[in-house]
């Protein structure tokens, strides 16, 4: 990759005819997977890509057309260049249409190369896994897992003259352990942005720990239980609340902070407890790229107008009260609100103290559910939601883990629950189950909820 | 028949190939494979009167895999030269040797025939990368505004999606593959928007390895679906809720194929069953110890694999372990009988060879196992979907896929639908709302007490099943009949969840 995808970018914007914004993210990639105590993938990979979108004046309006490809020489970059401007003039007037975003200032330096990884960096967890491995076959446990470490570049310009230039390193590890009979399992995971803060051995011992606690087995019936939801459950349950928080579709009506008739839920009170849900590009540890270099986010808003646009922090509840919702620029001119594109990180904190074992030390008798699965929208209305207790239901008695129980499937809505919550433990750095091939920088709090609906019993260990 | 892009085969696939294998064969490997890729995806998505998302990409890369010292190790990069091929086969090795300390066991892998300088082309007319631009947004946007126009339909969406795939194979055993697929999916969904809150239908149309005739005439009438939709959704707003309990379920093939998917087709992975999903997409209840024996289902439950059936989704000539394509049976009389198996699985459990189910989403990723057409057998003298319906005192017929769920051995399930007609004496009577069915997967498929004609069979599908880590996408067809259950326990959906 001889050429910089700086100049890359720059051949981009000077082959254009049309007013664009062109990006070049250069990723590399490094992973081991293991299972039964043994390697069965590994990888290394490298990439660049080259997004561009073009916006071309048709008739009745202003259309957006964007064109995105591996790219590995220069000569390549024309046709792309080509071929978004030939969808933006042959698209159709789109609503969420917006001036270019203006050059601003800013503090990143383009010049700078890309940065990278390589498997290299698994290297010592790789040798603190092989000790791990011997350790669980001696004592008849099988290890299970991922790690992966990725670092993206991306250089964005425009021909309004903007550039800039954003890093963004991703690591996560999911370490499974279970019983040489498969009957027990427990899982934890870790948020890493260079895998130097990753302690495979205490994961080892922390899971051996909780196959300890399910030598006792308790069956229980379906119902609802008193139970606390660790950061992890927490995150993945808050996340599919931000993937549906578009303010486009509340005021159709058309989701669950929709109030009827235009408007949307934004002032309404979820919770008596104090929680704010928010969201900062530049929060310590969960830093990512603040401007938008994508054309379309999970929660359905299109941004393909809005490329280079500044992240900036956002609350989405401020105290218990919904405060703001996910829209892009077209949108927000015409609804006379600010534009609030989405932060690739989530911030959950109701101020409070206490940790996941001191939150079990006060509890009479509830669960503690580890991780949630499966996790899918059976009604979008209420946002109420299925899913599946795994690998580590544990059964709570005067103050301490008596036991472990068999999983459930559950079926809440996250925004309901909010109102529910009757105690709220410290925000932790945590890596969701189900989501963090999506997203994997939160924090979250343990909480504990009353009466959580276990709908019916899943015979999965 | 259409044939293979002239663009593709004008790659240096050879020189990559020869010069990957030998730098893999020069440091010492005893297998080592080469993949050149090039996926072609576009998106288009219509709010209402209004083209929302137009994108185009592609995706062009080559990876190299090898056994080194019996240890796996893979590469991947994007820039098509003979160095960068032979750097790809050095850095492969380098992540065998770093992977030695974490594998206890030299790879093997099953044995299978070497295809030199083989070629396949899926089954499809028009190749949507042909057809232009106005025709493609004005046919969608057409069917989404007449979806739009029906009564009670406050807004209307529809999507577009159309993959062009190209893969090159080659071996250090000699085998060489070219091949070209081609599929589309589109969907529309109407909302109805009142003081009920809103409600949605979409239409039942699935993805297809079809090209862009599927969006003129053949293999579906998008125009009359979006027709009859509105009514539909005006029907099932002003529908009764269910009354949670157990229900004699009869089924249409658009709701079941994804109960197949998800309680046949990912239980029936081998390499779920061994664990080899167990820290991410679970493993099975259907342990390799019980095939041949476990009473998966009732004794007309004849359940195949296959990797050749016209459109299907998961249908190519051969796999990106370069095994050729094939029928297999998975369940047979009730009876599971089969797995899903790539050549290492198969060489492990001494199947003597692969029923060809590797697949790789992109030239980044490495091959794994994933699941073929996973599909229902009608029966050949079986009844129709009215004569299942007339079967039943009390129940409820489900069309359309909704929501799903399942536990990560996939024994718990829990599905919505589109639409619910409740059954009485024999016959439709209206429409219900808010059910959804939940039942343990043999449990359900011992309830199966019949199943529908060919008939009533549909090749359903799905276009983004999700597995491994890194997360790979698979394209997947199911066919089945209508099939009829009996006393299947129903939810209340507004009753779940909640304050208690």
């Amino acid at each position: 990759m001889s050429v910089r995808a700086q100049d890359l970018v720059e051949q981009a914007l000077a082959a254009a005819t049309l007013p664009c914004v062109a990006w070049v993210t250069e990723r590399t990639e490094a992973n081991l997977r293991w299972a039964n105590n043994a390697l069965t993938t590994n990888g290394e990979m490298r990439s660049r890509r080259l997004v561009v979108t073009a916006i071309a004046e048709v008739e009745g309006g202003t259309a957006a057309g964007t064109v995105a490809q591996e790219i590995a020489t220069a000569a390549e970059v024309g046709s792309v260049v080509v071929a978004a401007e030939q969808l933006a003039r042959t698209g159709r007037p789109a609503e969420d249409a917006a001036p270019m975003v203006e050059n601003y200032a800013h503090n990143d330096v383009w010049e700078d190369r890309p940065e990278t990884t390589s498997i290299e960096v698994l290297e010592k967890l790789a040798k603190g896994l092989g000790v791990a491995f011997e350790r669980a076959e001696a004592v008849g446990h099988l290890l299970f897992g991922f790690a992966e470490h990725s670092v993206e570049t991306t250089y964005l310009g425009s021909s309004s003259g903007l550039r800039r230039r954003g890093v963004q390193p991703t690591g996560r590890l999911e370490l499974n352990a279970k019983t040489v009979d498969l009957a027990a399992s427990a899982w934890l995971g870790r948020a890493t942005r260079d895998f130097l803060d990753v302690d495979v051995a205490e994961a080892a011992e922390e899971l051996s720990t909780r196959l300890g606690w399910a030598a006792t087995k308790v069956d229980l019936p379906p119902g609802r239980y008193e139970t606390l939801l660790p950061p992890a459950a927490m995150a993945d349950l808050m996340i599919y609340a931000y993937w549906t928080a578009n303010a486009r579709d509340a005021e159709e009506g058309r989701n669950v902070f929709s109030a009827g008739e235009g408007a949307t839920k934004i002032g309404q009170r979820f919770s008596a407890l104090p929680i704010t849900l928010r969201s900062d590009p530049l929060y310590p540890g969960l830093e990512t790229i603040p401007f938008v270099n994508f054309t379309s986010s999970l929660d359905d808003t299109s941004w393909a107008f809005d490329g280079g646009l500044p992240i900036n922090a956002t609350t989405w509840i401020d105290r218990g009260v919904l405060h703001e919702l996910i829209r892009n620029r077209g949108h927000a001119a015409r609804t006379g609100a600010q534009a609030t594109p989405p932060v690739d990180n989530l911030i959950m904190d109701g101020g409070g103290t206490a940790s996941s074992q001191e939150m079990i030390s006060r509890t009479k008798r509830g669960l503690l559910v580890t991780s949630l699965w499966y996790i899918r929208e059976v009604d979008p209305e209420r946002l109420l939601l299925t899913g599946l207790t795994r690998d580590g239901v544990y059964l709570i008695e005067n103050g301490e883990v008596v036991g472990a129980v068999n999983n459930f499937r559950f079926n809440e809505s996250p925004i309901e629950l909010l109102g529910r919550i009757s105690e709220i433990g410290v925000a932790e750095l945590t890596l969701c189950r189900e989501w963090n091939d999506y997203f994997n920088r939160t924090i979250m709090p343990t909480v504990r909820v009353p009466d959580f609906n276990m709908s019916t019993v899943s015979q999965a260990s | 028949m259409s044939q293979l892009d002239d663009s593709f085969i004008a790659l240096p696939l050879q020189a990559l190939s020869d010069a990957a294998l030998s730098k893999a064969k020069d440091l010492g490997c005893r297998h080592a494979e080469v993949r050149v890729e090039r996926l072609r995806l576009a998106y288009r998505s219509f709010r209402d009167h209004a083209l929302e998302t137009s994108a185009d990409s592609q995706v062009l890369g080559l990876s190299v895999r090898v056994v080194h010292n019996g240890v796996w190790g893979f590469a991947a990069d994007i820039a098509l030269s003979a160095d960068t091929a032979a750097q790809l086969a050095e850095r492969a090795v380098a992540t065998a040797k770093v992977s030695r300390p974490l594998t206890p066991a030299s790879v093997e892998l099953a044995e299978e025939e070497v295809y030199a300088d083989a070629t396949w082309v899926s089954a499809y007319d028009v190749d949507p990368f042909e057809v232009d631009e106005a025709t493609k947004t004005g046919r969608v946007l057409g069917l989404n505004e007449a979806l739009l126009a029906g009564p009670g339909v406050n807004h209307a969406n529809a999507s577009l999606g159309y993959v062009h795939e190209n893969k090159y194979f080659a071996n250090l055993a000699g085998t060489s593959t070219t091949q070209q697929r081609v599929r589309i999916q589109v969907q529309l969904t109407a909302v109805n928007v009142g003081d009920h809150g809103f409600a949605t239908m979409r239409t039942l149309a699935p993805p297809t390895g079809r090209g862009w005739e599927y969006l003129t005439g053949t293999g579906w009438d998008f125009d009359a679906e979006v027709a009859e939709i509105p009514e539909l959704l005006a029907a099932q707003v002003a529908a009764p809720s269910v009354e949670a309990g157990r229900y004699d379920l009869v089924i249409h093939p658009s709701n079941l194929f994804l109960t197949i998917h998800e309680s046949i087709g990912h239980a029936t992975e081998l390499d779920r069953a061994l664990g080899y999903e167990a820290a991410y997409a679970g493993t099975s209840f259907a342990t390799f110890d019980q095939l041949g024996k476990l009473q998966y289902g009732s004794d007309i439950m004849n359940v195949t694999g296959d990797r050749l059936v016209d459109h299907g989704l998961a249908t190519i000539g051969y796999d990106d372990e370069g095994v050729a394509q094939q029928q297999f049976d998975v369940i047979s009389g009730g009876i599971l009988v089969g797995y899903q198996l790539n050549r290492q699985m198969a060489a492990e459990k001494g199947f003597g060879r692969s029923n060809g189910c590797a697949f790789a989403d992109s030239p980044g990723h490495i091959a794994m196992q994933r699941m073929p057409n996973v599909s229902l057998q009608p029966a050949a003298d079986g009844p129709t979907t009215e004569e299942l319906i007339s079967d039943v005192d009390r129940g409820i017929y489900i069309v359309g896929d909704k929501s799903w769920s399942i536990d990560m051995q996939r024994y718990n399930f829990q599905f919505t639908g589109q639409r619910f007609f409740k059954i009485e004496n024999g016959r439709l009577a209206g429409q219900l709302k808010d059910v959804a069915y939940q039942a343990t997967t043999t449990d359900f498929w011992r309830s199966m007490a019949a199943v529908g004609n060919p008939e009533t069979y549909v090749l359903g599908g799905a276009f983004n099943c999700g597995k491994g880590q890194p997360g790979q996408i698979a394209p997947v067809s199911h066919g089945c009949p209508s099939a009829l259950f009996r006393s299947v326990n129903v939810l209340n959906t507004q009753a779940e969840g909640g304050q208690s």
